[in-house]
């Protein structure tokens, strides 16, 4: 299948990274030739960014060469790096909102608009990437964006394109033409970096792949000819325990109930939210997929009592039973609500400020104040607690929120929202950019707190996670949820179709 | 090549927090030096006269005192609010209204020895502080409007009420034509420290002191001081906890306005003893210099408020022994507040060197 | 109708500070950087500009004295908030008092010093045109600089690569940076080009406006021409519009106390800082408004590599 060729495109020998202490990339080896689809498989945290944006220009290695058609180079800036043809795709995208996508493009790639225009269009027939040039960027979803990107890199014409995480965003039917596209462009003799922790699509993907973890490569392989247990092995070290998942009680009491919920932000770029009904019940967790950018953000701050609704309209949103909806996040917490946001740093947590003191963001409930006045010595344990309770990596309770690792801020912020011993939690993106053993722990929690009789809401853009943990699935798709289903009746290509906007699948797996 | 970088840090260097404001203030003094020397004036003298001579006689003590008061005050009240990053501008305008309206009970009783006189004043000039405040802790709730310029605006608006009153309605009849209201009776001003002295240095520095330590408990211990300071550092995480953004508006605000207006009070009833058209030597932005300079902690705020007290009293002596210009404190506080902000990063980053230990290529 | 054609005359000229204030505050803004030494800058300009008036009597000199100076106050001010990462109201003080404390020290040999009113430069003929002729073509070479200035602004902003540059710094610096742009120049440029209008902006308020220094001449114009920014919701027309509409407010103003209603004179001088509140509130309500023109990273500070 490989094309082989004597003389490497790119190859970096002995790069290293390194942030303060930190080691992000350690003596990293890595050779790629033209045409290849090559995989940088590691679970988040394992160097895989870093190491692309050395590649691409964005930071410089500490030691090391790289090699660029076999002469050294040192690449200072991403202008560097798209001169000498390595064109990348971020994770998040690098598009601006306020301006049209040939405005984007003209950013990088100067010249005249209606020439650009032109191009964008004939690069998007050439490669199946349809996209309105003159659309303003805001209105687009992300697919339509991870296609603006990938014919920006295109139109420069690269012999090496990176791509970080690209399908993370994106519902399943659309992978199948990422897929299509990128194997055209192999077959016309681009070099793909593709940046992954999802085996299969490696598999189904790759002719190569190199494994990182903990910044260091662990090893090399052909994917379409290791199996993925040997792959997972590689990559993450160790067997993880899976989380168990009995059987739920379907009978519990309604904690969360939406009732033909409504919504339409000030904001006219927002998705507004169309007759929302859902039942969230004691004992249960029931999942919310979608692609994001279809109102889950919405939904989840009218929950949490960040946006409310007019008096009115207060019983669309009901707490046991009660209205809540016109009710400030605090009185609702009163009421037995908890909530991780999907922003861990600056949402769920304060980043310039210690992990006690971030413990009693939500936890001062819990007697921490008394008189008004906090009490230290009450807040230190609570962290601690928190801290021990998920295992969480820290230099202590007096470290700032931002020091921590984004796996371990995720850990201390679902053990403070648990702490609570909470009616019903709600979690957005609980394992969002999180390392495999840390997202395994926060479902193990999350379940073992259904198990105790918690009603959970989770909203994730992840469907294995959610098939994973959920009891009942249901999907948003453009403002409008769909009926639940049963997890064990669900079937990924089903709710896959949902997420494009298929309710008539529901419709059939709901009977 | 050899470059340096300021390095974020895990946590805040409690070393940094000391050198910062010896830092800020040697840069100062340097920086200051050479502008005396560019314009003439003889440098060592300047600075003898800026910095030694306030420490050598009782009467420059005592003015320190009376300088000290109202810069502490208005800064304790101003540092509650920048922490929650509400910027109150406008203590200067808070103090001429809490000035004019604790005025108004001397100026209608010029005769009275009524000794609740003075506790009047004092609750009067505190809550017409907080009224003046109001209008922009309201207009920011409401209407979205950028506090920064409402209560900017409220300090020239104030300052033209006052030369109104003064010119007009509570002008002294037996004046001489000056634009300043009737003295104030005894039971309007507050105690001498010193009974029967020439020196001025009056009670209400102990009043400060005592505020600075409830501020000191509140910033440090209350609940309601921590909401502040989450509002302050990150908005959302405020929002998401359900700490309200408006209610650290109005507490941040209305606490500014308080102190200043007591500040008003402590200016008419101390050292002034009536209405005229000058009631404050800019203390309303000093004191946020001030506030800055303290590290926003209460107890930084004592220390730096009495530093810029001498600031004070030196430049007037400055003025005479050197021939300095008035102006030059002015530039002085802005160069404290320049160091201050550019040596502050060292609080929570480190300088390291990057660059040099790169491999061959 | 005398006083009507006086008030239009004059707020072109009562304006152009403010304009050339707020056009230079506009484009620091637009970068993601709130500048609040305004006004700091212009007192600055205006006391050098004076005194340059004053001892060579060279108006080019003057202002290009004062532009330079409050660039030089400017560059203070970037550094803090691009070196040192310092917080930009903070910081935006700091140069402030400076600024108003350097003012008073250098001015202070010229106090109440008065300059000759130079002579307009007003177009032939169309300036004999009657009312008209008069409000629009007996201007004098700054106004119709000023207006032309922000005619260029308002297309470069929009349409010129540069433009382009300086609105997606300002929406997302870190996406900027990463597609190779270097965010700290771009910000520091527009700081920079922000000093330099405040400059200009206060050598015009004191050696061609009113011709007289006295400290503190500046009287809240800089903050006014901030205001302006909110008001024009960060586009150069209506920040163009909103000055004008300002000029011949302050004008009025003028024009109301010299007819002698028994209006106390500090009634009217504090109209316009009235008047600023009450136009700041009206357009700050509309919090979505604010929040769809504002520039998305305005008064974030930004770290490269972050």
């Amino acid at each position: 299948m490989t094309i082989s060729k004597c003389s490497p495109l790119l190859e970096l020998r002995n790069v290293t990274k390194r942030y303060g202490d930190f080691i992000a990339n350690d003596a990293i080896n890595l050779t790629v030739h033209a045409g290849d689809i090559h995989a940088i498989l590691g679970e988040n945290g394992a160097g895989k960014s870093t190491l692309m944006k050395t590649i691409f220009g964005v930071h410089q290695p500490d030691e090391g060469d790289i090699l660029w058609k076999d002469v050294p180079v040192q690449i200072t800036n991403p202008a560097q790096a798209r001169d000498l043809g390595i064109g990348m795709v971020f994770q998040h995208f690098s598009l601006f909102e306020t301006i049209s996508v040939a405005e984007n493009i003209s950013l990088t790639i100067p010249a005249p608009l209606s020439d650009l225009v032109k191009q964008i269009r004939a690069k998007g027939e050439a490669f199946g990437l349809p996209v309105n040039p003159q659309a303003s960027v805001h209105g687009l979803s992300v697919g339509e964006r991870q296609r603006v990107e990938i014919i920006r890199c295109l139109l420069q014409e690269p012999e090496l394109l990176i791509l970080d995480e690209p399908t993370s965003v994106l519902p399943p039917p659309a992978i199948e033409n990422l897929f299509a596209t990128l194997r055209t462009l192999s077959v016309n003799g681009i070099a793909i970096l593709y940046i992954s922790h999802k085996l299969e699509e490696i598999r189904a993907l790759c002719d190569q792949a190199t494994i990182l973890r903990s910044g260091a490569v662990t090893g090399t392989a052909d994917p379409k000819k290791t199996n993925a247990k040997d792959l997972a092995t590689l990559m993450i070290g160790q067997d993880i325990p899976q989380p168990t998942h009995p059987k739920t009680r379907m009978n519990g009491a309604p904690q969360l109930t939406l009732n033909q919920l409504n919504y339409r932000d000030p904001n006219p770029n927002i998705v507004a939210l169309k007759d929302i009904n859902l039942t969230v019940r004691a004992g249960e967790i029931v999942g919310i997929a979608g692609v994001s950018g279809n109102g889950q953000l919405t939904l989840a701050r009218l929950i949490s009592g960040e946006d409310i609704l007019t008096r009115d309209h207060a019983s669309s949103i009901q707490m046991q039973g009660q209205p809540v909806g016109h009710l400030p996040p605090n009185a609702r917490r009163k009421r037995g609500l908890s909530f991780v946001p999907e922003d861990r740093l600056g949402r769920g947590a304060a980043p310039l400020m210690s992990i006690s003191n971030n413990g009693l963001l939500t936890g001062h409930r819990l007697g921490l104040v008394k008189n008004g006045l906090i009490q230290r010595s009450k807040r230190d344990s609570f962290a601690e607690n928190c801290i021990t309770a998920m295992n969480v990596q820290t230099q202590g309770v007096q470290a700032l929120a931002s020091s921590l690792s984004g796996g371990n801020l995720q850990k201390y912020i679902v053990a403070r929202e648990m702490a609570v011993n909470p009616l019903l939690m709600v979690v957005a993106q609980p394992t969002w950019g999180i390392d495999v053993g840390a997202a395994t722990l926060v479902h193990q929690r999350l379940i073992g707190l259904r198990d105790n009789g918690t009603a959970i809401l989770v909203i994730s853009e992840d469907i294995e996670e959610l098939f994973e943990i959920s009891d009942r699935l249901t999907v948003m798709y453009d403002g409008r949820l769909s009926n639940p289903v049963s997890t064990c009746n669900a079937t990924c290509e089903q709710i896959g179709q949902m997420m494009m906007g298929q309710f008539a699948a529901s419709l059939e797996a709901a009977e | 090549m050899i470059r340096y970088e300021f390095v974020p840090r895990a946590q805040p260097s409690t070393g940094a927090l000391v050198i910062v404001p010896i830092l800020t203030v040697a840069l100062s003094i340097l920086c200051g030096t050479a502008l005396f020397y560019i314009l003439d004036k003889p440098a060592g003298v300047a600075f003898y006269a800026f910095f030694i001579e306030p420490f050598l006689s009782n009467y420059t003590l005592s003015e320190i005192a009376i300088k000290a008061a109202p810069l502490i005050l208005i800064a304790q009240g101003l540092a509650i609010g920048f922490r929650a990053r509400v910027w109150n501008i406008g203590a200067e305008g808070q103090l001429t209204i809490g000035a004019i309206c604790a005025g108004l009970i001397p100026i209608t009783w010029p005769q009275s020895d009524n000794v609740l006189m003075l506790p009047a004043m004092i609750l009067v000039g505190a809550l017409t502080g907080m009224v003046w405040a109001a209008i922009a802790a309201a207009l920011r709730t409401a209407f979205n409007a950028s506090e920064i310029i409402v209560t900017l605006m409220l300090n020239a608006i104030a300052a033209q009420i006052l030369v109104y009153l003064i010119n007009g309605p509570l002008k002294d009849p037996r004046g001489f034509s000056f634009p300043q209201s009737v003295p104030f009776p005894d039971v309007a001003l507050y105690p001498l420290l010193i009974e029967d002295s020439f020196l001025r240095a009056n009670v209400s520095i102990y009043i400060v002191l005592a505020l600075s330590l409830l501020a000191w408990i509140y910033v440090r211990h209350s609940f309601s001081g921590f909401r502040l300071l989450v509002s302050g550092l990150a908005p959302a995480a405020a929002h998401y906890a359900g700490f309200s953004s408006n209610r650290a508006v109005w507490i941040s605000l209305l606490v500014g306005g308080a102190a200043a207006g007591l500040a008003g009070v402590g200016e008419i009833s101390g050292p002034i003893g009536k209405l005229q058209p000058i009631l404050s030597p800019a203390y309303g932005f000093a004191a946020i210099i001030v506030a800055f300079l303290g590290g926003l902690n209460p107890i930084g705020i004592v220390v730096a408020g009495f530093f810029m007290a001498v600031i004070y009293v030196g430049a007037d002596g400055a003025v005479l022994s050197a021939g300095l210009p008035a102006s030059a404190p002015i530039v002085f506080q802005g160069l404290i507040l320049v160091f201050y902000l550019a040596s502050h990063t060292l609080v929570n980053f480190e300088l390291r060197r990057i660059g040099g230990t790169k491999g061959t290529a | 109708m005398d006083m009507i054609v006086f008030i239009l005359t004059g707020a072109f000229a009562t304006a152009t500070p403010l304009l050339l204030a707020a056009l230079g505050e506009l484009v620091t803004e637009k970068s993601g950087v709130i500048n609040l030494s305004v006004e700091g800058m212009m007192a600055l300009a205006a006391a050098m500009g004076f005194a340059t008036v004053y001892t060579t009597g060279s108006y080019l000199l003057a202002f290009a004295v004062a532009a330079g100076l409050a660039m030089l106050l400017s560059i203070v001010f970037a550094a803090l908030v691009l070196i040192f990462s310092a917080n930009q109201v903070a910081s935006g003080l700091a140069a402030g008092i400076l600024g108003l404390g350097l003012s008073a020290l250098l001015g202070r040999e010229y106090e109440s010093f008065t300059l000759q009113a130079p002579s307009g430069l007003s177009v032939p003929n169309l300036s004999n045109i009657p009312v008209l002729g008069s409000i629009l073509f007996e201007q004098d070479i700054v106004v119709y600089l000023t207006v032309t200035t922000g005619l260029c602004l308002m297309w470069i902003i929009q349409h010129s690569r540069a433009g382009l540059i300086l609105r997606v710094v300002g929406e997302d610096p870190h996406i900027a940076h990463n597609l190779g742009f270097n965010v700290l120049r771009v910000r520091f440029l527009a700081i920079l080009f922000g000093g330099f209008m405040a400059g200009l902006a206060g050598a015009y308020a004191s050696t061609i406006l009113t011709p007289i220094w006295s400290q503190g001449m500046i009287l809240g114009r800089g903050w006014i021409a901030l205001a302006l920014v909110v008001f024009g919701t960060w586009r150069v027309l209506r920040v163009m519009i909103g000055a004008y509409l300002f000029g011949a407010l302050l004008l009025a103003d003028l024009a109301v106390q010299t007819l002698n209603l028994g209006i106390p004179s500090q009634v009217m001088t504090s109209m316009p800082y009235v008047m600023t509140i009450i136009v700041l509130a009206i357009v700050s309500r509309n919090a979505l408004r604010i929040k769809l023109n504002a520039p998305v990273s305005l008064g974030q500070s930004y770290r490269p590599g972050q």
